[in-house]
């Protein structure tokens, strides 16, 4: 039994230690949930690359119970957002973040995934995937290097460690609504937008039309 | 002009009295051709002249003049320089007729045109959107389309901190991101358009089987783990046999040729990096070329970073051929373990662009007239120690592993075969050309840098299948190694830079079109300069976007698993394809 298994304060007599731990219900279900995380293989760009690497012989992040790749989102829990999120696939990830059981995780690998990186002012490029996911790592980079991605991930272990069964959202009454799938207009529409539609759109127009700083 | 332009200028003009007339702006080259004529003309120029390949087709708008123009580079499949023309056409309705009835190639070149530029092509096959969604709003390589995030035409923008306080570009958009509507636009009264013109024609495919079976489509991608990336085939299947493929792209569609326009010169080179992330130098390279043909032979760089330019190509190469063989392998059905091989020899290459460069991809390591910085100590050894020790016995124990082993073979031999004929029609490019059987090699054809001075063959192979893809693939490491060797021997001492490093520089006005033999085959620049700190037109004459144009021809007929590693064998890379 490992040794961050234990609550302190139990003495636990020595010959016992190998094999009994006296920890809560938390702790035992976190760490099994840390050291199974199974990413989707799922890569967008040029990060997609750096997680290859990562996934191999130098790096090899199977050492963190991460080596199974999964690519269907029906199997996986872990959701890496490698590369550049474009207006033509951001309904993809969306529909494919909807597959995905909980418990689920979303890390935003690189710049463009972040914030939109240098592809940000494209005209079909989105600012980041957390306009549209909840994102629960950030990892920044261009790429970011294969020791970054580790780190990235080591902080999704942090997390899990925090997390309570009476507090976790996949526990809670009712269901969780999934996230609406943006659509492919005249522009990428989200529906989220749909009630104050016209009054943006009329706020935008005028902006247009007027020159800046009158 | 190119001398070999000259050559045949007075036959070409002899033959096409009138409609044919030399471009005379300053620095441009080739000749305009009257619209009228461009079949007529194209056709000859193919059978008459010998001008059968079809390298790059674009389109430029001069929103001044009121005209758009669209560009067309052929070279001989024989070697030798460009022979360029070119077609203009007004601005309000551009329109000129397809090429693709002589030039197959041209058909995806064509539809980009008309997505990104409204440059309507009449008599091509399929005109629909490429990289962009059918209903997009507006054609945005345009110079009057402003995107959401528009801020001023050229770089570098003004600050934004104006006054002490950082603000985004989204924080000024109503909509909180990147996104513009068309007036009066209501998502309530509007319908999709969705993608009934692709799936056109693609139900009940005629075929001439004597019993009427069932037909299906199905989609592959854009998340499916073959398909290196976002990209997705749509497939009609009569069982298990494909009879009619269409590729869909544009899910990586990053806006480069438009952000490139805004960016000065210099700051397009770590852009070029992104286009083909596995081998960033090359791409690098041929950006830079493009520009020093414009700057004058004042620029040229000098001995020792040639020789240096040379040598990251190479490896380069070596890199994304390893690259390539895993990913095919994995395509296979042998799932990583090749793939570890492979990547285990990149890793090491990898580390000499780090230690060189910085980074182990985005090397941004070529400048105009030169490199960034010189190599640091003891990276020449590690460099010699590679090509000299490590990597000829590694290629011989990937080969020795694959090449005779009995799966490999029955899957590969025979698969997605591309006669010559087919190939050069196509514009297909690189590995995929010359397992074809035409040795045509950009740094043999027409060569760039110091590769006249290297004794190496040009790897060629003549079945025009899978498995002669991969074993150029082989072929061109060993002969890559070769190139090396030589190299690292005669590798000057010197300068890497000729005169001294420029943030910004003068660019004289005029077009050039650069093009080096990527891993994945041609690269081309296309940049076209108004004299402005900014180019005008920014072109990539993309391997993995043109090489796809051939790619239902060679998956018709096979079976549905085969499209598959026939994908993985033409080597694409996404960044690249949709840009």
């Amino acid at each position: 039994m490992p040794e961050e298994l234990n609550s302190k304060g139990y003495d636990i007599p020595p010959e016992m230690q190998s094999l009994v731990a006296i920890t809560t219900l938390d702790k035992i279900y976190n760490w099994g949930r840390r050291y199974s995380v199974w990413p989707m293989m799922f890569g967008l760009a040029c990060c997609a690359i750096e997680m290859i690497c990562t996934a191999a012989a130098r790096f090899d992040f199977s050492r963190f119970g991460m080596e199974i790749m999964r690519p269907s989102p029906r199997q996986a829990d872990l959701m890496l957002v490698s590369g550049t999120v474009t207006k033509k696939m951001v309904p993809q990830i969306v529909r494919l973040y909807n597959q995905m059981p909980e418990p689920k995780y979303v890390v935003a690998m690189g710049a463009c995934a972040c914030g939109g990186g240098p592809f940000k002012e494209g005209y079909n490029v989105v600012s980041g995937i957390d306009k549209f996911l909840p994102v629960d790592v950030y990892i920044p980079g261009c790429p970011p290097t294969p020791q970054a991605l580790l780190f990235g991930l080591m902080k999704v272990q942090e997390m899990i460690d925090t997390q309570s069964l009476k507090e976790v959202r996949w526990y809670q009454k009712g269901e969780l609504p999934a996230i609406p799938v943006p659509i492919l207009g005249p522009d990428l529409i989200d529906p989220r937008d749909y009630p104050e539609f016209a009054e943006k759109l009329a706020k935008a127009q005028a902006e247009v039309t007027e020159p800046e700083g009158a | 002009m190119t001398e070999t332009t000259l050559a045949i200028a007075n036959d070409i003009e002899a033959r096409f009295p009138q409609c044919v007339t030399p471009d005379e702006r300053g620095g441009y080259e080739g000749y305009l051709i009257e619209a009228g004529k461009l079949v007529e003309f194209a056709t000859a120029l193919r059978d008459e002249f010998g001008y059968d390949f079809l390298s790059s087709v674009t389109g430029v708008d001069y929103l001044p003049d009121e005209k758009m123009e669209v560009v067309y580079h052929t070279y001989r499949s024989t070697g030798g320089g460009a022979f360029v023309f070119k077609v203009q056409t007004p601005r309000q309705t551009p329109s000129v007729p397809s090429l693709c009835g002589i030039f197959p190639g041209a058909e995806f070149q064509e539809r980009e045109a008309w997505d990104l530029l409204g440059i309507h092509f009449q008599g091509h096959p399929d005109l629909r959107r490429i990289l962009m969604w059918e209903g997009f709003e507006g054609h945005p390589l345009r110079k009057d389309w402003k995107e959401a995030y528009y801020e001023s035409d050229a770089k570098p923008f003004d600050s934004r901190w104006p006054v002490g306080e950082i603000y985004r570009a989204e924080d000024e958009n109503p909509f909180k991101g990147n996104v513009v509507y068309p007036q009066g636009f209501d998502p309530d009264k509007w319908t999709p358009e969705g993608e009934t013109a692709l799936y056109a024609g693609m139900h009940e495919v005629e075929t001439d089987e004597a019993m009427h079976t069932d037909q299906i489509v199905v989609n592959l991608g854009p998340q499916h783990p073959s398909t290196h990336g976002v990209f997705r085939m749509v497939a009609t299947l009569d069982g298990e046999t494909i009879v009619k493929l269409r590729p869909v792209m544009g899910y990586l569609h990053r806006n480069h040729e438009k952000i490139g326009e805004r960016n000065t010169y210099l700051m397009n080179i770590p852009f070029t990096d992104r286009l083909d992330y596995l081998s960033s130098m090359t791409a690098n390279w041929g950006y830079v070329q493009a520009v020093e043909k414009l700057l004058g032979p004042k620029t040229a760089a000098p001995e020792r970073a040639e020789y240096i330019r040379v040598i990251m190509a190479e490896f380069t190469r070596i890199s994304n051929h390893l690259m390539a063989i895993g990913a095919l392998l994995n395509d296979l059905g042998a799932y990583f373990t090749p793939m570890l091989y492979a990547l285990k020899e990149r890793e090491l290459i990898l580390d000499i662009f780090e230690a060189t460069a910085g980074s182990r991809m985005m090397c941004n390591y070529y400048r105009f007239g030169g490199l960034a910085r010189d190599l640091p100590a003891g990276v020449y050894e590690k460099m010699r120690d590679l090509a000299f020790e490590r990597l000829p016995r590694q290629i011989d124990e990937l080969d020795r592993y694959l090449t005779e082993n009995e799966v490999v073979i029955a899957r590969c031999e025979g698969v997605g075969v591309l006669t010559p004929e087919e190939a050069i029609a196509y514009s297909a490019v690189g590995p995929v050309l010359r397992a074809s059987g035409v040795p045509y090699d950009v740094r043999r054809a027409d060569p760039y840098g110091i590769y006249e001075r290297f004794d190496f063959d040009v790897a060629v192979r003549y079945h025009g299948d899978v498995y002669d893809r991969y074993l150029v693939r082989l072929d061109e490491i060993r002969q890559s190694i070769r190139i090396l060797q030589q190299a690292l021997d005669d590798l000057p001492e010197g300068e890497i830079m000729a005169g001294k490093p420029k943030y910004s520089m003068r660019v004289p006005a005029g077009e050039a079109y650069g093009r080096v033999e990527a891993p994945k085959g041609e690269l081309g620049f296309y940049v076209v300069s108004d004299g402005s700190a900014n180019p005008w037109r920014y072109h990539v004459r993309a391997p993995s976007f043109i090489n796809l144009t051939a790619l239902s021809k060679m998956c018709e007929g096979d079976k549905v698993a085969d499209a598959v590693i026939i994908l993985g064998s033409i080597d694409i890379v996404l960044g690249e394809t949709d840009r």
